[in-house]
């Protein structure tokens, strides 16, 4: 998967948690939480979409790690690299 | 025949607008099957029967206003009659669409049923809606208008703040209320939660959310008079222990949709009416009975950094549970100084139905079932 795949992937996951949101005007370095207004239910929401669709099992110490769209992207391809 | 009426989802709710039929005359419907949909100031609400039967008449048609009370249909109910013949067709499927796009789509006039949706599972976005809008100014003039209502006229934020003002207002104005606070070491459930969640597939981890949920269902067995509601100048105790929970809504305003009976669920599935409660309030895919049967309401602004809330009860209920973010700070244990992450909880409730020292009772047995998270 590349990173384009995967960005697309995640943003069309984060449209159906924050439908309101337009996944173009997602800037990559600033905290999701603050750009989306999103709680810690819609980061755990997103966390299982991403584990469900991508095969992605992140653990709850990584958590911290994934603020930004930047972070998810980069995390979901070191993951999907180490798993080939 | 019994009636199926305009329900009441809200203190403050003197009509809805219907806004779809999601069952036809001859159908067969059972308690809890979802019969139509109305727009309240504060949402779009799946409303559920509550009779068993067959559905004979539809009296209210879609794009109708009507008070509170006022008869929707009418259901022969089981047993009473010999079956009606059953109408043959598809019951109409629930559009998809956020609340945003919907509001939007009754400004602009746009006919939801002749637009698809390009969002996930074909979900209505607000850019279907507009660019819906622009291929009608720049088409032919527009098709005489359908039955099917553009029902929302107002602003949605305007109408939820009125709602919220007038439910807030009668607060003030008739509950006498009184606060107290508490600060909770967390250290036991944050150690429970963690060696929990290693454990667990992604699906199934927890929120420490949830177990601050269930140490207010739990305590509030011990003390029945704040699971209650004031009506006629009495206070009317709950056999049930129905927690709303408050849940903001992007773009502004909040709803405290009620999980069922959060005394008796456990942590598991506790969390999963938490996630599914919280994405169909924000998703405008309620059901009426979640509205109008909170018996008490938690609520929470710790991930906003608020260190401590105290709310306003919601009426008819006499008590609303806070619950501030967590945070690490020195707490002295048994003789030590230990950074502990810390939790102020507080209760606001009705001067009329308890007292301070009830109260503190209350929020003293919360800390004492969060110590033992493990029996939750």
């Amino acid at each position: 998967m590349t990173r384009n795949e995967i960005r697309a992937a995640v943003l069309l996951i984060l449209a159906e948690i924050a439908p309101e949101a337009d996944p173009s005007a997602i800037t990559l370095d600033v905290d999701l939480r603050d750009q989306l207004d999103i709680d810690s239910m819609d980061f755990l929401s997103s966390i299982i979409a991403i584990h469900e669709q991508l095969d992605v099992d992140i653990p709850e110490r990584d958590y911290p790690k994934l603020t930004t769209l930047d972070d998810i992207i980069g995390y979901v391809a070191s993951a999907a690299e180490a798993s080939a | 025949m019994a009636e199926f009426v305009m329900p009441a989802l809200g203190a403050d709710m003197r009509a809805g607008t219907l806004l779809e039929w999601q069952k036809h005359p001859g159908d067969t419907v059972e308690r809890g099957d979802i019969i139509a949909v109305v727009h309240t100031d504060k949402a779009d609400v799946e409303v559920e029967t509550f009779t068993t039967g067959v559905l004979e008449k539809l009296l209210v048609e879609p794009g109708a206003k009507v008070p509170v009370g006022t008869p929707l249909a009418v259901i022969r109910e089981e047993g009473r009659a010999e079956a009606a013949e059953h109408v043959p067709g598809v019951a109409p499927k629930r559009l998809l669409i956020s609340p945003s796009a919907r509001q939007l789509a009754a400004e602009l006039g746009v006919d939801l049923a002749t637009i698809g949706g390009s969002g996930p599972t074909g979900r209505i976005q607000r850019k279907d809606v507009e660019q819906a809008a622009q291929r009608r100014k720049a088409g032919p003039p527009p098709s005489p208008p359908t039955p099917r209502p553009a029902p929302v006229a107002e602003d949605r934020q305007t109408a939820m703040r009125r709602a919220i003002a007038a439910a807030m207002v009668r607060s003030k104005r008739e509950i006498p209320h009184f606060y107290l606070s508490t600060t909770i070491d967390m250290s036991s459930a944050v150690r429970w939660l963690s060696e929990e969640n290693l454990k667990r597939d992604v699906p199934d981890r927890l929120l420490h959310g949830v177990l601050l949920v269930k140490a207010v269902a739990r305590a509030l067995r011990e003390f029945p008079e704040l699971n209650a509601t004031w009506q006629e100048e009495q206070v009317v105790p709950s056999e049930a222990v129905h927690v709303g929970v408050a849940v903001w809504l992007r773009g502004g305003g909040l709803v405290a949709p009620a999980i069922h009976d959060a005394d008796t669920l456990s942590v598991d599935d506790l969390m999963r009416a938490l996630r599914d409660l919280t994405s169909r309030a924000r998703a405008g895919t309620l059901r009426s009975s979640e509205l109008s049967d909170p018996t008490i309401t938690v609520t929470s602004f710790g991930e906003r950094g608020v260190e401590s809330l105290f709310g306003v009860i919601f009426p008819p209920q006499v008590a609303i549970v806070g619950f501030g973010k967590m945070i690490e700070r020195p707490w002295i244990s048994e003789g030590q100084i230990l950074p502990c992450p810390l939790v102020t909880a507080t209760v606001s409730a009705d001067h009329r139905v308890t007292d301070g020292h009830r109260a503190g009772l209350f929020l003293a047995s919360i800390d004492r079932l969060l110590q033992e998270p493990e029996e939750l």
